[in-house]
């Protein structure tokens, strides 16, 4: 009988690099950047490390095929290391492999790392993507923003809301974000920006304009995992650990059966249900201290306030003009500056999410610092609303 | 008795202002200001020969057993494909049966009414039942010519057989002459155009009139009989003259739609007839006439049935589903007749593999999807494994055509920032009534009208071009109906 992962592994280090238009830098520098942090957090030697996972989603333009890019850049020394690649959720699919091996008992130490490099494509917004030799044949025309768009129209048709008040709510979804990741310098846009501002931003796609699309940025991100045994015998004295790592990939349902309607994730819905099984969660909206969410786009993190079933259904709106998830408010969402401000090298994503709460529950936040968290919550999403892959975890402290 | 057993038509819903044309190159050539009366068709930037006989086609088979259809000709000099059978696209486009023969016919203006005859001819011989002809075109001028103005894009079908025909084949006349008023060589994007009194004494003025004559002659009809004459010609007053000479009232010529639509090219005089048709009263002589290095000249009489077969639009609905447009740069951007920054984004071209194409022909070409023999879900693609969540029954799934289902948009947006000819592009996710949905790209859509809700229909289209390897990818993509109830 499957006990599911809670307290069966904990974070004994992790390291983040600045994200942003690193120009003058490629993913070497970035993935080194995370993992020196993230090495000298663990304390322990690179050595130790007996397997590794690389997350990295768009090999045309970044570090290339297989895992060789992360055992040669960091000179790993012929360990079992993987390439893994789930779209957007990539991140989460390193970390989930490095946590699995662990709790296996193959191995006491296991890393997991993020990069991209998408600055080096020559313009703006992500690179289009090619995939396989179907999709270009039928697939509509899309772009990512164009994608997640949809749940907007969807949204408010099933709602009954008015449009201008869900582009409101979105707004302030981003100003929220902006807020919090003016006080994150390892984030990539750090200025506050109004309401006003972001309701002015030109279009990108109807109803997005700039303002409520993530930045595009190279950056990465690294965990070393290890059994809290193991961590407590290295001299941790807090631990944070993996409470819950769900993983739920869209089975075709919504692109192509009438049963969805456009206005939400059903594998978040799925996912966020599962992990709050496996992390003993019974009132997330109570319960959880922080969420870090996938908003790639204002609507996505909208909709997400409901599919992880904190908002209820066609409430979010509301809470999020009331500020309930505000820096100051009952569950804090983005507190780092989400995807919003640190953009989105795809591959790093989900374990840069997984930084801030750990970060947060080591009380190492600075000026972010919330008080006393317990439980923090990462959604990573990776492909479209129609068709994704949705990695949840929850963090907490080791015991509660 | 054989003949036309029904009809249809296809314009491009885009109309070009032709002033617009005219007031972009008047400082060059004032001369153009004399042709600025009206409209031209102009197919949008996902359109060819091919998409617009495909539509052309679906008008002619509405109400028709696509079943019976044992041949395909499709008449164009301007097919996207020098060497890949356009008239097999369209057939697939069309879910017609693969045991048919299929045959492309092209390089002169008479295509189409040579293809009529033989056509005819075939059903006549008992060669086959039924033949569905379909022509389009859509010829590339360049910018400030004359023919600019003259031509528009468009498409006609007709479905050929016996039995209750809508108007009964009497019989025809051809001449074969290397009057060359204009050629286009292989590989050339453009006519070569000779002098207009040339062409209107020397050629039309001397090849049609005997043609007529003579076919009217082999199928006993007086001139005087003659209720509808069709002959396309862009030059005002040669079809009335050549009627004159032939003995055919001058009320019977019929307007060559110079001033709403065009020229269409071979399809024009398919064009011509199918309004004539739709204008028809049993009875009444039709003559179609096509020019081309020589004269194609075919005879019909409407019978009681004609008034039963009228097309869902046919040339009256479509010349009534219009949008102006008056961006004269938009008409030379999808034409490819000004170099343009496209962005980088543009530059994305994988190539096109042939043995998916082949393999997923039925889905890619027919919009055929699946339908669950165990709960009865119709889905897209058509799939192993039943997509309802309730069934997910394995099993071979039957054929389910989508291309003619009602459906809504359930989702949408307009695009920014992905690569597209026009401009914010516009998708979403497109819901079938009776069941099944997929993103779909729109066309033909108003910016700032699509909503949920909003009914569309299943247009075939080009998908992308690959210009590198002369590649054309056709998909279905949702035209909002709502949109062609405009203007």
């Amino acid at each position: 009988m499957a006990t599911g992962i809670r307290d069966k592994v904990v974070v004994l280090g992790m390291g983040c690099s600045r994200f942003g238009e690193r120009w003058d830098v490629g993913e070497e520098e970035l993935m080194l950047e995370a993992f020196r942090e993230c090495i000298a957090d663990a304390g322990i030697p690179p050595g130790e490390i007996q397997a590794a996972w690389l997350a990295s989603c768009l090999d045309e333009i970044n570090v290339g095929k297989s895992a060789l890019p992360l055992a040669m850049t960091l000179r790993l020394s012929n360990i079992p290391v993987t390439r893994v690649e789930n779209y957007c959720a990539s991140g989460s699919e390193a970390f989930r492999g490095a946590v699995y091996a662990v709790a296996s008992g193959a191995c006491d130490f296991a890393l997991a790392l993020g990069a991209e490099k998408l600055k080096d494509t020559g313009y703006g917004g992500l690179p289009g993507l090619d995939i396989g030799t179907m999709p270009p044949l039928w697939w509509a025309n899309v772009s990512a923003p164009g994608a997640f768009a949809q749940l907007a129209s969807a949204y408010v048709a099933k709602y009954g809301k008015s449009a201008q008040d869900v582009k409101r709510a979105m707004a302030q979804i981003s100003a929220k974000s902006h807020d919090n990741g003016a006080k994150n310098p390892k984030a990539h846009l750090q200025k506050p920006v109004s309401v006003e501002q972001i309701l002015a931003s030109p279009m990108i796609a109807e109803p997005l304009g700039l303002f409520d699309c993530c930045g595009v940025s190279d950056g990465a991100a690294c965990a070393i995992v290890t059994t809290p045994e193991l961590a407590r015998s290295l001299g941790k004295k807090d631990l944070v650990a993996v409470k819950a790592l769900q993983i739920a990939v869209s089975d075709g349902t919504e692109a192509g059966h009438n049963s969805w309607d456009g206005s939400y994730f059903a594998t978040t819905r799925l996912a966020a249900q599962r992990a709050y099984e496996e992390a003993g969660i019974k009132n997330p909206r109570e319960e959880l201290s922080m969420i870090e969410v996938h908003d790639c786009f204002s609507i996505t993190e909208l909709v997400t306030m409901e599919d992880l079933h904190i908002s209820p259904p066609g409430h979010a709106v509301k809470d999020v003009m009331d500020g309930f998830y505000n820096s100051d408010g009952p569950v804090p969402c983005q507190i780092d500056g989400g995807l919003k401000c640190f953009g989105h090298p795809i591959g790093a994503s989900g374990i840069r999410m997984i930084y801030e709460i750990y970060l947060q529950l080591l009380g190492r936040a600075g000026p972010r610092q919330l008080p006393n968290p317990r439980f923090g919550l990462t959604q990573n999403i990776g492909g479209f609303p129609h068709q994704n892959v949705c990695g949840i975890s929850v963090i907490g402290r080791y015991g509660a | 008795m054989i003949g036309i057993v029904s009809y249809g038509a296809y314009l491009p819903r885009l109309r070009l202002n032709k002033k617009a044309i005219a007031m972009a190159n008047a400082w060059m050539d004032p001369a153009l200001l004399a042709h600025a009366k009206g409209e031209r068709a102009m197919a949008n930037w996902d359109e060819d020969s091919v998409t617009m006989a495909v539509e052309a086609a679906r008008d002619c088979l509405a109400g028709q057993d696509r079943g019976r259809v044992g041949a395909l000709y499709l008449a164009s000099t301007s097919p996207p494909f020098a060497d890949r059978q356009n008239a097999g696209i369209v057939a697939g486009a069309l879910n017609l049966s693969e045991q048919i023969a299929t045959l492309d016919l092209g390089a002169s203006q008479k295509a189409a009414t040579s293809g009529l005859l033989a056509a005819l001819n075939a059903v006549k011989a008992g060669a086959v039942q039924t033949v569905l002809l379909a022509a389009a075109d859509k010829r590339r001028t360049k910018a400030a010519c004359a023919q600019e103005m003259q031509f528009g894009d468009g498409a006609a079908a007709l479905l050929l057989g016996s039995g209750a025909v809508a108007a009964e084949f009497l019989g025809g006349h051809s001449v074969s002459v290397d009057f060359v008023d204009h050629y286009r060589g292989q590989n050339r994007a453009f006519d070569y155009t000779w002098e207009e009194r040339w062409i209107r004494d020397e050629g039309y003025g001397k090849i049609v009139p005997p043609a007529v004559i003579r076919a009217l002659e082999k199928t006993g009809v007086k001139p005087e009989q003659v209720a509808h004459f069709a002959l396309p010609c862009v030059y005002g007053g040669v079809a009335a003259g050549v009627a004159k000479k032939a003995g055919i009232r001058p009320e019977a010529v019929r307007d060559n739609l110079a001033a709403v639509c065009g020229e269409t090219g071979a399809a024009h005089v398919l064009v011509m007839l199918a309004q004539a048709l739709q204008e028809a009263v049993p009875g009444q002589i039709l003559v179609a006439a096509g020019f081309g290095q020589g004269a194609d000249v075919l005879v019909f009489r409407a019978t009681d049935r004609v008034a039963h077969c009228v097309p869902p639009l046919g040339v009256k609905g479509y010349l009534a589903r219009r949008k102006e447009e008056t961006n004269y740069m938009k008409f030379l951007t999808f034409n490819q007749l000004v170099l343009q920054e496209r962005g980088l984004r543009a530059e994305r071209n994988p190539q096109t593999a042939l043995s998916v194409l082949y393999r997923k022909r039925g889905m890619l070409l027919g919009l055929v999807g699946g339908c669950c023999p165990k709960c009865r879900t119709p889905q897209f693609p058509k799939a192993e494994v039943c997509v309802n969540p309730q069934c997910r029954a394995l099993g071979p799934q039957e054929d389910y055509l989508f291309a003619d289902r009602p459906a809504r948009v359930n989702s949408w947006s307009a695009d920014n920032l992905t690569y597209t000819v026009d401009p914010p592009a516009h998708y979403g996710m497109v819901r079938f009534d009776g069941g099944g949905q997929f993103m779909a790209d729109f066309t033909d859509y108003d910016v700032g009208q699509v909503q949920v809700g909003m009914p569309v229909r299943m247009v075939f289209r080009i998908r992308g071009k690959d210009e590198e390897r002369g590649m054309t990818r056709y998909f279905w993509k949702a035209a909002p109906i709502a949109a062609d109830k405009e203007d």
